[in-house]
């Protein structure tokens, strides 16, 4: 796997394929990869987001701490993302991930992306579009949601 | 904290000389004309006895004589015995062409024997021969015995003023530059002791020189030995008078070069503050201000002093003119026969010379002494401390106990106001005190006054019922202990950093061998000769005792019980894993860390995490080690095969040829100043990503951009020597599992280990010293204690490995009892100036560490632990508090809710004690001080 490869792969994260190609290849290079053993943490739940992931190979399992014990949310595969947002903002993780067997995976440090981020006014346009887009989608998934509750609720008033 | 006692120097110093105090002969009251200093009358004799005389004389002349009298008198005398074979050595040559050499020769007798002419020649040839030499050898004699003395003096001068700089109040240090104190020392009183040397001998010399030869003239003619004198008063009036403007301009000049010294220390000192305002333009201006100040005064002073060589030559020439022209008429008329003239002439050619030489002495004399008293008047501050409080070793130091008592203590400030402001309170010694107030509350200068630090303006602090002011400063440095917010950590290890507190005299002398131990005796001699301390600076100096210890394997076994104490055992422990050890010294330790290596790859093993850390192997390919580690497969021990040079060496490019490496590397180095401009040639030249992680500087970045473009046409082999240097450097760095780049595939690696193996083979003999190889069996005295035990590297990217393999190695090395070793490897760990290379919080804990090793009565503390977290700060006080039960502690907090623990509380504000008693009491008293400055917190 070389630099090359993880551009490549950089390219296909939503949030990161409108950055101009030379901007990723630098956060490519910035970027460094970790190997975690099976049933190793990536990231806690509750610590600060210092870092993203991008999945290259292995599965990771998706944890909350419930109060009535772990749940698990779903699992990554490859090239999906962990954590991206969260080094968008200085909220603690909101949920665990494990990896599941061996994971190889990119790891986008906070600093140097905030960086690239916060000198590079192009790319904080391509991730706010991205934002947006995403900011729209769970509107409309609020939205039906309500729609849905209100529907609920009016079929369990009748029914009270 | 005073780095070195000064044991009975002074004393010694007094004694010895002080038979050569009395006043000055009469023929030196000549030089010291224009000094007023000099001139009042000489010191009236002591009143009683042991009042010591203060070393530093105010005039270089009473400097001297006082420590040279006798020097200076074997130098004239040996100058007056050289004169002799000197006159000799010049007549001779005369007899050998009146006497011997003619053709009729005149049988000669030497003591009633007759000698023939040939035999004649060859004896006064020899003795010619023989004068000869002995000239040479007195010259050869007199010079060294010059050039000794006078270096002798300027050492005895430069120590004694170090030692003033020792006694200065520490205010003296915030008010002033220690820039200006530099040059001083070092530059100013260079030339000091090449006048010392000449100071006597010279002028009495050429003096008599002088004086013998008017003797001749007016023995010859009084009239024509009056004219060659008539001009003297009128050259001995006006030539001081011009120097003396002259001798002003020198004084402006020194001071003026002083602070350019200073100058340049302000710039090196605020040279993150001036870039980062870009103030340089400013700073410059100034610069070449002071340059253009010295300009000027350099010029009028060369216009002054040429002026007044001029008029000399002028005056000087003048004579000769009155003896043509009155000498030429008295001849002409009779009374004066002209083979008078002509010796009255020859005469007065010599002296000219004497005459010169007396003039230039005077020049340098004046030089030197306006140096001297401009030196010497700097190292008088007010408020010195009193030479005496400074005796020599104690034979003991009695311990502090019972009540401090501070009644209405003050500090005023230069413009009288108060920073502290009546201070009374009692305490007993043994209390844990607690001092609180906000800043400007005069918190912290209550601390150095109870430390003495400085000195009260006011009232008074007693221990025990002695006066503060009259314990001696070994008391003080010893039995008092001091840290302030930023103690000051002296070049050198943290071991040497942490005993200042217990180094006061030589406990235990060194043991040398035979040859050394001569030419140390020598050397002690020497310094006392110079008055300077002739302590062993190779002795042991470590007041073993005073730590409560036996010896140095206790010592450092305490040492690691107080680290462990204020919780920073653990830095330590990482200091010296990264530190390195020397096996020649320790054959025991290197031996049991290669138990460990083999201990760590067991462990490993059974933990299954062996992937965590690639081990060196000769026969294979190390991903996680750089291109220049595996091709050199060891550690570099000097410049020779520096990682960051190896481009450039010349062994190296040989073996890299012998293999057919040099063209793919520097292809492979193309390829990464390729990838390097592509991604870092848009970022502004100081961003910081270019030194995290580029391979090229931001400097460097359009030289490679610009070699890359000469690529284009012809390749990498069309290139010239430098540009191809110049890529070549790149690969090396490369490290195959971090950095990703496809050049360093796994062909490159079976022909980097070709190379390896041809680097080994061919390496001649005398650069084996250069390297020291990976051993798998032996210990790599150029590694660090860490490298030694992993035997390889941490694997990269793997997510466990900058926790479990340290965890690991922690374990060994505990299960190995390996630990102590590690940390003493860490204490050998030099701090850098000032402490630059430990973090702020580690110099603050050494600062600590230092106080509490010395055991003192009482520990003062004034916001020693700013800069450690809250939980740090705790684990400190605790373990300050546990390890000073039964003792003393006065701590300055700059947080009021940390006076909880404490036996007594005093809060302070504007200078005044406002309340003081127990914590809790206060605590809960709502309307009290502290509680309110609790609550603002």
């Amino acid at each position: 796997m070389s630099l090359k490869e993880e551009f490549e792969l950089l390219r296909r994260v939503p949030l990161f394929a409108e950055i101009e190609p030379s901007r990723l290849k630098l956060l490519a290079f910035l970027s460094e990869r970790v190997g975690f053993d099976p049933g190793r943490l990536i990231v806690r739940q509750g610590d600060t987001a210092d870092a993203a992931y991008l999945i290259i190979d292995g599965h990771a399992e998706v944890i909350a701490e419930a109060p009535s014990g772990p749940v698990i949310l779903a699992t990554l595969g490859p090239n999906e993302t962990v954590g991206e947002i969260g080094i968008l903002t200085n909220m603690p993780r909101n949920a665990t991930v494990r990896a599941q067997d061996r994971v190889i995976a990119l790891r986008i440090s906070k600093e140097p992306f905030m960086r690239m981020v916060r000198e590079f006014p192009n790319i904080s346009v391509s991730i706010m579009q991205e934002l947006a887009h995403r900011l729209d989608a769970v509107n409309n998934q609020l939205r039906t949601c309500m729609a849905e509750n209100k529907r609920l609720r009016e079929q369990g008033g009748i029914a009270a | 904290m005073k780095p070195v006692a000064i044991k009975g120097l002074i004393g010694a110093v007094g004694n010895v000389e002080g038979v050569l105090a009395t006043p000055r002969p009469r023929i030196w009251r000549w030089f010291d004309r224009d000094s007023r200093r000099a001139a009042a009358p000489p010191a009236p004799p002591p009143q009683r006895a042991p009042v010591e005389r203060d070393p530093l004389e105010p005039s270089i002349y009473r400097f001297i004589l006082r420590y040279s009298l006798r020097q200076q008198l074997v130098l004239l005398l040996l100058t007056l015995l050289s004169f002799p074979f000197l006159y000799y050595s010049l007549e001779l040559p005369k007899i050998i062409t009146n006497r011997a050499i003619k053709p009729h020769y005149v049988s000669q007798t030497i003591f009633g024997h007759p000698f023939a002419q040939i035999p004649y020649l060859m004896l006064l040839c020899f003795a010619f021969l023989l004068l000869v030499f002995i000239n040479g050898a007195f010259k050869y004699y007199i010079n060294t015995y010059k050039g000794r003395l006078g270096e002798r003096m300027l050492r005895r001068f430069r120590y004694q003023l170090y030692q003033r700089l020792l006694l200065f109040p520490l205010s003296y240090f915030h008010k002033n530059s220690s820039a200006q104190i530099i040059p001083m020392i070092t530059a100013e009183c260079d030339t000091l002791g090449g006048f010392a040397g000449d100071a006597v001998a010279l002028p009495a010399f050429q003096g008599g020189t002088l004086l013998t030869n008017l003797f001749f003239m007016f023995m010859q003619n009084p009239v024509l030995g009056a004219a060659a004198v008539a001009l003297y008063p009128v050259q001995g009036y006006v030539i001081p008078k011009l120097q003396r403007k002259v001798n002003q301009l020198n004084r402006m000049r020194v001071r003026t070069v002083r602070q350019v010294a200073d100058r340049v220390q302000e710039t090196a000192s605020g040279m993150a503050d001036i870039v980062a305002n870009d103030a340089g333009k400013l700073q410059l201006s100034y610069f070449a201000h002071l340059l253009g100040t010295i300009y000027d005064i350099r010029f009028e002073s060369y216009q002054r002093k040429f002026f007044a060589k001029f008029l000399n030559n002028f005056l000087g020439q003048l004579t000769p003119f009155f003896f043509f022209s009155i000498g030429g008429y008295l001849v002409i008329r009779g009374p004066l026969s002209i083979g008078g003239l002509l010796a009255v002439l020859i005469a007065y050619k010599d002296l000219a010379s004497p005459f010169n030489e007396l003039l230039t002495f005077y020049q340098s004399f004046q030089d030197s002494k306006i140096k001297y008293e401009q030196i010497v008047e700097q190292f008088a501050p007010p408020g010195i401390i009193e030479a005496r409080l400074q005796p020599g070793e104690p034979e003991t130091v009695t311990r502090l106990a019972g009540e401090i008592t501070v009644a209405n203590l003050s500090l005023a400030e230069d413009d009288s106001s108060r920073v502290v402001d009546g201070i009374s309170f009692t305490v007993p010694l043994d209390r844990q005190i607690a001092v609180i107030g906000q800043s400007g509350s005069g918190k912290s200068e209550l601390a150095r006054l109870l430390a003495r630090l400085i000195q009260p303006s006011g009232g008074r602090i007693t221990i025990g019922g002695t006066d503060l002011a009259s314990f001696s400063a070994a008391t003080v440095g010893r039995r008092i202990g001091y840290v302030g917010p930023t103690p000051y950590l002296f070049a050198g290890t943290l071991f040497d950093n942490l005993l200042v507190g217990l180094r006061h005299a030589p406990t235990r002398p060194a043991q040398y061998p035979p040859a050394v131990g001569r030419r140390r005796a020598r050397q002690l001699t020497e310094a006392a000769k110079a008055g300077n301390i002739d302590f062993d600076i190779h002795a042991d100096w470590i007041d073993y005792k005073s730590a409560g210890v036996a010896d140095r394997e206790e010592l450092s076994h305490r040492i690691t019980k107080v680290l462990a104490g204020l919780g920073c055992e653990n830095d330590v422990y990482s200091l010296g894993l990264r530190g390195r050890l020397d096996p020649e010294a320790e054959p025991g330790a290197a031996q049991r860390l290669l138990e460990a290596r083999k201990a760590l790859a067991r462990r490993l093993a059974d933990e299954g995490i062996s992937h965590l850390v690639e081990t060196y192997d000769v026969e294979s390919f190390n991903r996680n080690a750089s291109v220049a580690e595996n091709l050199l497969f060891g550690t570099p021990i000097g410049p020779v095969f520096d990682f960051e040079a190896l481009a450039d060496n010349h062994y190296v490019l040989q073996v890299l040829a012998k293999v057919g490496l040099v063209d793919d590397l520097i292809g492979a180095g193309r390829e990464v100043a390729e990838t390097m401009v592509e991604l870092f040639a848009d970022l502004p030249p100081d961003h910081s990503f270019f030194e995290q992680y580029s391979f090229i500087s931001a400097n460097d970045l359009p030289e490679f951009a610009a070699i890359l473009a000469r690529t284009e046409k012809g390749g990498t082999s069309a290139l010239a020597t430098p540009d191809r240097t110049r890529l070549l450097s790149l690969p090396f760095k490369l490290i195959a599992a971090r950095h990703r780049f496809d050049v360093i595939d796994e062909a490159m690696q079976q022909r980097l280990l070709a190379a390896r193996r041809v680097f080994r083979a061919d390496l001649p003999v005398p650069a084996r010293a250069q390297i020291e190889f990976f051993d798998a069996v032996g210990y790599n005295a150029a590694a660090s204690v860490q490298d030694n035990i992993l035997f390889g590297k941490i694997a990269y990217g793997e997510a466990d490995a900058p926790v479990r393999v340290p965890a690991a190695l922690a374990e060994v090395v505990d299960a190995l009892e390996l630990r102590q070793t590690v940390i003493e490897v860490g204490l050998g760990h030099n701090v850098g100036p000032a402490g630059s290379r430990l973090s702020l919080a580690l110099r603050q804990m050494a600062g600590i560490a230092r106080a509490v090793l010395k055991r003192p009565d009482l520990l003062i503390l004034d916001e020693a632990t700013s800069a450690l977290d809250g939980q740090a700060q705790a684990r400190v006080m605790k373990g300050i508090k546990e390890e000073f039960a039964g003792r003393g502690i006065i701590w300055v907090l700059h947080r009021a809710s940390l006076a909880r623990n404490f036996d007594h509380v005093l809060v302070l504000s504007n200078g005044k004690l406002q309340e003081q008693g127990d914590p809790t009491e206060l605590f809960q008293r709502r309307d009290s001080l502290l509680t309110l400055l609790a609550a603002t917190e």
